[in-house]
């Protein structure tokens, strides 16, 4: 089997060890959430951390807590199968509760959190491969290597955002927590992300994503999330939809915000569609269906995920209607 | 025309045994005891608890671990390998390299072309260079890479069609010229008149993608002398026959101081029947450093051991008279083979043989030809050869029968070859199930209310097919049996099964115990087996070409009927009865006339011991000689032919392109089912695995832009990027088994394991086409392309030409009905041993 390299292991009991353990090792040291994603990176050596600090000693960061009429917390360390099953979460964010129920496989959502959800690696066929085959191409810019493959006369680096609960959570106008020694910051989750696929997060390296904020939803406010891939079950999203609207009277769009992720190195906000829904009856074909156009025209997809990226462009407006379809009810 | 009454009565009744089963077996017709029923396996209890030994779970004291450290480039010369920096890693025992390995081996006489670690060459990324034995695996894996290798590159060959343009550099310096593995014509008849006589001539190009076989289990060894020094390889081998030979001869050790243990596996769909890299150097690295050595292969080392189904690109051309008969049929293919040889041979005539057995076709005409590229090697995927042809047939006939207006199904089960037939390629085909399996699916999917009345983006499709129930000749010469099975049984009764069949999961150790429990009246659970183990057990060729149930089979029904025998002479005198009326059931041994009557199955032993000695028996099988006496003619010759039909109903988004499966209707010419849940499975597997090549899968390559890199790597080797069908994609499957007991089969049964497989692909091919219109003539039918035939004029998508090959001379073998006698009438006549000769070994 393919082996873990050695690492030094800490286990912090509350918050505060762990930040202070991570402001004394920098970028030397990797947080450890449910290890979906950052065990088999190691094991192909696409992060090497000298240290993996568990965070899954810190009681705090599975506490969730309920403001009546102005949201909910959830600690990061919520895992998928959590939010799956809750019977609030699908009452209030089903789109999350959606969201969270479509990644990977069972056994995974029982590992995987929406903390480390949301700061999966970005994803590339070039870089998600084990230490051997990157060495048969020579490596690439995003790990030991100089070169994007994807796009060989670019300077930046276009592995993928590949969350299906991040795109949904920056429709919702979600927000989260970053704590570090030097105390906690509270941001958009859409500004969580870069467009950039080596430097995608802002989350600095001695900084751990301790809460989510989910706002309580508004009268009339609904939300959606579609997401594409090849089987039923396990695969990464190559095109997710979450579409938030609120609508007024006579099913007239107030606001709405549409988010793809998938096709680029964050999640995509859509903000011409959705200004272009404001004023407009959502139920009307023609309003989803140029919607939908300038949904796509956001989308950008390269060579670098399964299926051709002609056809995952013209999904992705084929999804933003089935979505707005869906939101429209 | 054939007449769907005859096969019918073929069915029922089959022709008198060629065979005769042993005096006081029970007949066919007679009530059963163990076979038919659906018994629990007869290692469930084990793999159920966790107790089976799978290769990697095998631990010795003081065991080293091995990794092998592989090409990181295509194509280059070996200039120099430098281990120092990796032997002085502590913890490092030993570091191999090709210098170890001067023998040369392969599978097939013919194709000799492999070094266990390569010598001056590596022909594709994952060709292993050395071997790094240490104290543990992490160990290994680390110094591995510090392995320094330095490679001249040479010139990369991604493709077939780049393999014919390009002679120099050859891969190998053997084969039918330039990069050119293997280039074959047969004609049986004058097929270009045939077509020119022809009412309509019809034409199409396919092409069959390639894929893996995707086992859970990954392939592990554990090699390790014994305290007498003798060598032992336990090993995820389907063919531990073909690997104690091999082994041998490379290692240069004594077979008889040799042995081969096949642990249970994990699945192997011939994903295991080669001679693999990791399982020699073991055996060496044991020999050198006198220790236990492990070696556990990860999921993208299995992708490079590969030998999985070959992409084959092919021209069909057939002529019709006006009642819809085929006049005359050509095939031309063109596989990929990648680097090395393999089965390589074989599968390029497997292309070919299997396309005459299933409708009448009165001249038929094969050209094949197999190329060397720098990828992981091709080779035999369940099926061998056959879906990819299959695959084409099928669809082509869809395409011949939509034009001559006719149902698909009519006009299959008009034109099904009759029993007892011999084909225009002298293959001899005893009973067919094949019009049943077509009446049952037609009727179970109510085909004819159905078809073309689904509505927008439904639609059914259909596609029937055969497989061998074993190759008829062996992969090297030799008269000897091709399964062999012995019993020894002892003073308490107890019955035990030595044979050296490997058990992949497929059900064979279930095959044995039922099959003796059977003629000797006993519970299958009483009868003890010892399998897979070159030195406990009578040879079995191996677990390919679904030829274990039929072969090994005989081999058992024979060796207990011998058993059988000697205990009923025992028992005759005991009970005071003729020979004649002495029965076996129930763990006792009766009078027929009065069951009361009885001594138990232990007594019966030991009288038989008192009176006779020791009781043990053997058994063994050996298939009849094939009426093909040409060059080539030895591949596709079976004891028997299964059948299969399926009809698949398809949903498409026409938006989308994605093609959802909604149900699979199957039927299948299984003979006799020894076991009906296991048949059962065997059929669900293989529609799973014909649903993943006919939607999704690929093995498929990828190249850099050229100017920057020679990389040529595998796209994406791992289970999650490599796509098959999840559990939740899998749709409903109605299995139906169609009875009709074969006379060369133990109990009338005929395989199942991999010729369900062939028909899925067609009839999803078909379905799409009933549902939206279109012709996607390549799988995987992805959206992709079901989307780029919904946009395109000619409402297809699909290969686009055939290139041009230099075919060498056919051989002219006239079909039975045009005289002759099997052999090619342009060819040196061949010795009297030429109809038992695979067509390989008459060459030098």
């Amino acid at each position: 089997m393919m082996r873990l390299p050695r690492f030094r292991y800490l286990g912090p009991r509350s918050l505060g060890e762990a930040v202070a353990v991570l402001a004394d090792l920098g970028p030397e040291a990797a947080p450890l959430a449910g290890g979906t994603d950052l065990l088999p990176n190691m094991k192909r050596r696409q992060q090497t951390p000298a240290t993996v600090v568990g965070l899954r000693g810190i009681a705090s960061l599975r506490e969730r807590s309920a403001d009546p009429g102005r949201g909910l917390t959830l600690g990061a360390m919520t895992r998928l199968s959590e939010l799956e099953r809750d019977g609030a979460i699908w009452a209030a964010w089903p789109a999350l509760a959606r969201a969270a129920s479509l990644v990977a496989t069972p056994p995974l959502r029982n590992m995987g959190t929406l903390g480390g959800n949301l700061c999966l690696d970005t994803r590339c066929s070039y870089y998600d491969q084990s230490q051997e085959w990157r060495e048969a191409i020579g490596f690439c810019m995003k790990k030991d290597g100089a070169v994007c493959w994807v796009a060989p006369g670019s300077d930046r680096c276009w592995a993928v955002s590949s969350s299906d609960t991040a795109p949904v959570l920056c429709a919702l106008g979600a927000e989260v927590t970053l704590a570090s020694r030097g105390g906690e910051r509270r941001i958009p989750v859409a500004d969580l992300f870069a467009d950039d696929g080596i430097r995608h997060l802002a989350r600095r390296p001695d900084e751990i994503l301790a809460a989510v904020y989910l706002p309580a939803p508004r009268d009339g406010e609904r939300a959606v999330y579609l997401k594409l891939r090849r089987r039923g079950s396990f695969d990464f999203p190559v095109l997710g939809v979450a579409a938030r609207a609120r609508l007024g009277a006579g099913g007239v769009v107030e606001s709405a915000r549409i988010v793809i992720g998938g096709v680029g190195s964050r999640p995509q906000e859509a903000r011409a569609a959705g200004e272009f829904l404001v004023g407009r009856r959502l139920g009307e074909e023609e309003a989803i269906r140029e919607a939908a156009r300038l949904v796509a025209q956001v989308a950008k997809p390269l060579q670098n995920t399964d299926f051709s990226l002609g056809w995952r462009k013209q999904m992705a407006r084929e999804y933003a209607a089935r979505a707005l379809r869906e939101l429209a009810g | 025309m054939a007449d769907p009454s005859e096969s019918s009565a073929a069915r029922a009744g089959a022709p008198p045994p060629s065979r005769p089963a042993p005096a006081s077996a029970p007949q066919a017709g007679a009530a059963f005891g163990a076979v038919g029923k659906p018994l629990r396996r007869a290692d469930g209890r084990a793999k159920v608890t966790g107790e089976t030994r799978f290769a990697d779970d095998l631990s010795l004291p003081g065991m080293l671990f091995m990794k092998l450290k592989r090409s990181s480039v295509p194509h280059a010369r070996i200039l120099e390998v430098d281990a120092a920096a990796a032997l002085a890693v502590p913890g490092v025992r030993a570091v191999l390299t090709g210098r170890d390995f001067p023998v040369p081996y392969g599978i097939l006489p013919v194709s000799q072309d492999e070094h266990a670690l390569c010598v001056d060459k590596v022909r594709f990324v994952g060709d292993p260079v050395a071997a790094v034995v240490a104290a543990d695996e992490l160990v290994a894996e680390e110094a591995a890479r510090l392995v320094a290798v330095r490679y001249q590159p040479l010139a990369t060959i991604a493709s077939p069609e780049e393999a014919l343009a390009t002679p120099e550099p050859r891969i190998h310096e053997y084969g039918d010229g330039g990069n050119v593995h293997k280039a074959v014509a047969l004609d049986f008849g004058d097929v270009p008149a045939a077509l020119a006589s022809a009412d309509q001539v019809f034409e199409d190009l396919f092409f069959y993608q390639g894929s893996t076989h995707l086992a859970l289990e990954q392939h592990a060894t554990l090699a390790y002398l014994d305290a007498d020094g003798r060598l032992t390889i336990a090993t995820s081998t389907q063919v531990p026959h073909y690997l104690h030979r091999a082994a041998a001869k490379v290692l240069g050790v004594p077979p008889a101081r040799l042995r081969v243990i096949a642990q249970p596996q994990g699945g192997g769909f011939g994903g295991k029947t080669d001679l693999f890299n990791h399982e020699i150097v073991a055996a060496k690295a044991a020999l050198i450093t006198g220790r236990p050595v492990k070696v556990s292969l990860t999921r993208e080392e299995v992708f490079a051991c590969h030998r999985g189904r070959h992409p084959v690109l092919m021209r069909l051309r057939t002529g019709v008279g006006r009642d819809g008969r085929i006049l005359g049929h050509s095939v031309e293919t063109l596989l990929d083979g990648g680097a090395y040889g393999g089965y390589g041979v074989a599968s390029t005539f497997y292309t070919g043989a299997l396309e005459t057995v299933t409708y009448r076709m009165d001249r038929y005409r094969f050209r094949g030809c197999r190329t060397f590229t720098n990828k992981p090697p091709c080779g035999p995927k369940r099926g061998h050869g056959t879906p990819q042809p299959r695959f084409g047939l099928e669809v082509h006939l869809d395409k011949i029968c939509q034009k001559l207006g006719r149902d698909p199904a009519e006009w299959r089960i008009q034109n099904a070859l009759a029993a007892g037939s011999l084909t225009a390629n002298w293959m001899k085909v005893r009973t067919i199930g094949l019009v049943g399996c077509l009446e049952a699916v037609v009727a179970a999917s109510r085909w004819k209310e159905r078809r073309g009345k689904l509505g927008p983006g439904r639609g059914l499709g259909l596609a029937s097919s055969a497989y061998l129930c074993g190759a008829g000749l062996p992969i090297y010469f030799n008269d000897m049996p091709h399964s062999g099975v012995q019993l020894l049984l002892d003073r308490g009764g107890g019955v035990t099964v030595f044979c050296g069949a490997a058990e992949v999961g497929q059900g064979s150790d279930t095959v044995l115990a039922v099959l003796v429990a059977e003629v000797l009246g006993l519970d299958p659970d009483d009868v003890k087996l010892v399998t897979g183990d070159t030195a406990l057990g009578p040879v079995d060729l191996g677990s390919y070409s679904s030829r274990v149930t039929l072969m090994m089979g005989n081999a058992a029904v024979e060796a207990a009927g011998r058993a059988r025998d000697r205990l009923a002479a025992a028992a005759a005198q005991a009970l005071e009865v003729p020979l004649e009326r002495v029965g076996f059931g129930g763990g006792r041994v009766f009078d027929v006339g009065d069951p009361d009557r009885a001594i138990t199955f232990a007594e019966a032993v030991q009288r038989a011991e008192a009176e006779g000695g020791t009781v043990g028996t053997v058994g063994s099988y050996r298939p009849p000689p094939p009426p093909s006496r040409y060059k080539g003619g030895g591949v596709g010759p079976s004891p028997a032919y299964s059948y299969t039909a399926a009809v698949v109903e398809v949903e498409v988004d026409a938006a989308t392109g994605v093609v959802r499966v909604v149900k699979v209707w199957i039927a299948h010419d299984i003979g006799r089912a020894l076991n009906p849940v296991l048949v059962r499975g065997q059929v669900e597997g293989s529609v799973y695995m014909g649903l993943g090549e006919a939607l999704m899968e690929e093995q498929a390559f990828r190249r850099l832009p050229p100017r920057l890199s020679g990389a040529l790597v595998h796209q994406a080797p791992s289970m999650l990027e490599y796509k098959s069908p999840a559990t939740v994609d899998m749709p409903e499957v109605e299995t139906i088994l169609v009875d009709g007991p074969e006379p060369n089969g133990p109990f009338g049964a005929k395989e199942v394991g991999q010729g369900p497989l062939l028909p899925i692909p067609p009839a999803v091919a078909n379905a799409v086409h009933d549902a939206v219109g279109v012709r996607v003539d390549e799988v995987p039918i992805t959206p992709e392309k079901v989307l780029a035939a919904l946009k395109a004029g000619s409402r297809r998508h699909g290969p686009e030409a055939f290139p041009s090959i230099a075919w060498p001379e056919p051989l002219v073998v006239p079909p039975p009905w045009e005289g002759g006698d099997g052999s090619a009438v342009n060819e040196p006549r061949r010795s009297e041993q030429r109809g038992r000769r695979p067509p390989e070994a008459s060459k030098p």
